[in-house]
């Protein structure tokens, strides 16, 4: 009879969790819920009620068909796709040799370093912007490559950090067996760590797509051809000209946040299970 | 050994270059430059020594302000964020129906970039509030962003709602690490819930909180993309954080030399605050 009670309270307690964990998850949700419910609508129906879905009368897909003009959005998209795509990759490779080295390496230099450019997380990039983009004015390099060292040279030390915690816990051992078998330095690197660092390495990836697909105030002030402008720049420049025009501007946020969705439905497992992995030391 | 010595350089080489391109050089370049009166548009320009160092405290009253703002939402942010984060973490790491499906939802808003989060509570500061405020009469949602008050509490919501989800993660990392048999043992030395989590548990999450409050330290005190899009400082530059200081310094009044010398005494600040955090809380951590 006991084990019975305790089973009940067992079940009432899930379903208050249940019921608890859903109702913060609306709150989470619901400015994204707002937003979409406008985005859809007529500016008419906007002003008529702000918090009503869409009606028959008050619906339309034209804000998304002006917006996606205004952004320019496929040139943008692809601006930004290329560039995130490609900083990710230099930044993934190079930290990965960096953060490896350094944890097979037990000298006082190596120590040195990893802790400098762990600390270096703290630095903003206000404090090197100003002379960085005279240098980088005067060797002309003020466009997507200019951008794309930069990325790198700033995401570097997160992730050697990140990807330090992980190389950590892969056996010591594994590695010297393979160098018994005869395995090269650089094959052991590409063939048995890169392998190993899946999870990891996708972990990393993640948080760096997000970083940089996003980021406004370095292609802001790197970026000063037209055609090369970024999406947050045109989302930028959009809400200056529309600011008031909220029935416009929602559906450009929209259209600006569905592709970054898209690839966190794909890549949501990798960062749960890569945190999980990941030792915090 | 040399070829060792070799290797090791070679491996760290491409990183080391870069960041010492990007970040090192400009921050060491970046400090003669603070010593002069560059504008920006030409690259002659005179030494004038400490003189920004010393107008940035004396004529230039703009960035103590923004120093106090940033400091006071950084604050709130800071320990908002963490025991959201810690809660949510908690809350998910129950085994029940969905919880995997809320671990995602918490995290989704730190996907939305900085700039989209604060147009998109913009929204809801000034159109959404206002329209709630004239249905139900709540007069204090009415003329958000129009305040320093609402711009400083609208900089907190909007950083909490982005950044929970992320301490999230951390913290379920770590509660995941904590063995079932520490929580069993103290259950059966007849400790309860409350007191297996305060005694058990919180010190075991040490690690965590390290990495979750450095991380959010850093975030909070460098927020530039929701300052810009949600209040740019209105009203009357009262609700501008350091980094969108230093911006306008630079881009708006074109005094290069001047937002040069604040972005050190910025960098030295957080730097400073970082550093004394990790010193502290590492102190705290329990070998498991």
């Amino acid at each position: 009879m006991k084990n019975l009670n305790h089973k009940k309270k067992f079940k009432i307690n899930k379903l208050f969790l249940t019921f608890f964990g859903f109702i913060l998850a609306a709150i989470y949700l619901l400015p994204i819920y707002i937003l979409l419910i406008n985005s859809f609508k007529t500016q008419k129906g906007f002003f008529e009620n702000i918090l009503s879905i869409p009606n028959k009368e008050t619906f339309t897909v034209e804000n998304y068909k002006n917006a996606f003009l205004k952004l320019n959005f496929l040139r943008s998209f692809l601006n930004s796709f290329a560039i995130t795509i490609i900083s990710v990759f230099f930044i993934l490779l190079f930290s990965t040799m960096a953060a490896w080295i350094l944890v097979r390496t037990k000298t006082k230099t190596s120590k040195v370093i990893f802790c400098l450019l762990s600390i270096s997380i703290l630095i903003p990039f206000q404090s090197t912007m100003l002379p960085l983009l005279m240098v980088f004015k005067k060797i002309k390099l003020l466009n997507p490559i200019g951008l794309i060292i930069i990325y790198i040279g700033f995401g570097v030390s997160f992730s050697i950090f990140i990807l330090h915690g992980f190389i950590k816990n892969i056996p010591k051992e594994l590695e010297e067996a393979a160098a018994i078998d005869g395995c090269g330095f650089f094959q052991l690197f590409f063939r048995i760590i890169i392998p190993l660092l899946k999870t990891a390495l996708i972990f990393v990836s993640v948080l760096n797509v997000i970083w940089i697909w996003n980021d406004f105030l370095l292609p802001s002030v790197v970026l000063t051809d037209q055609k090369w402008k970024t999406l947050p720049l045109m989302t930028y420049n959009f809400f200056g000209e529309y600011s008031k025009n909220w029935d416009l501007a929602t559906a450009a946020l929209f259209i600006c946040i569905t592709p970054i969705i898209i690839f966190y439905s794909w890549a949501q497992k990798y960062i749960v299970s890569g945190m999980t992995k990941w030792s915090i030391k | 050994m040399k070829k060792n010595n070799l290797k090791f350089w070679f491996f760290l080489a491409p990183a080391l270059l870069c960041f010492l391109v990007v970040v090192i050089i400009p921050i060491i370049v970046g400090f003669f430059y603070s010593l002069t009166d560059w504008n920006g548009l030409n690259v002659n320009c005179g030494f004038v020594g400490l003189k920004n160092f010393i107008d940035i405290f004396t004529r230039d009253s703009g960035f103590l302000n923004s120093l106090k703002f940033t400091i006071g939402v950084s604050f709130f942010s800071v320990i908002l964020t963490n025991a959201i984060g810690l809660v949510l973490a908690i809350l998910v790491t129950k085994k029940f129906k969905g919880s995997k499906f809320l671990k995602s939802i918490f995290f989704m808003p730190n996907l939305i970039g900085g700039l989209l989060l604060g147009f998109a509570w913009k929204f809801i500061f000034t159109e959404i509030f206002s329209s709630i405020s004239k249905l139900t009469g709540l007069t204090f949602l009415n003329e958000w962003l129009g305040t320093t008050e609402t711009g400083f509490f609208g900089l907190i919501i909007v950083n909490v709602w982005q950044l929970s989800g992320y301490m999230m993660i951390i913290y379920v990392a770590q509660l995941q690490q904590i063995p079932y048999s520490a929580k069993e043992s103290a259950k059966i030395d007849g400790a309860g819930k409350v007191q297996t989590f305060l005694k058990i548990t919180f010190p075991l999450l040490m690690p965590a909180f390290t990495i979750g409050v450095f991380l959010s330290i850093a975030n909070s005190f460098k927020m530039f993309d929701q300052n810009i899009s949600l209040t740019n400082g209105v009203p009357y530059h009262s609700t501008q954080m350091l980094a969108l200081n230093i911006y306008n310094t630079a881009f708006t009044n074109n005094e290069f030399g001047l937002a040069q010398a604040k972005s050190i005494i910025f960098l030295i600040i957080i730097a400073s605050i970082g550093l004394t955090q990790l010193l502290i809380t590492k102190k705290k951590e329990v070998e498991m």
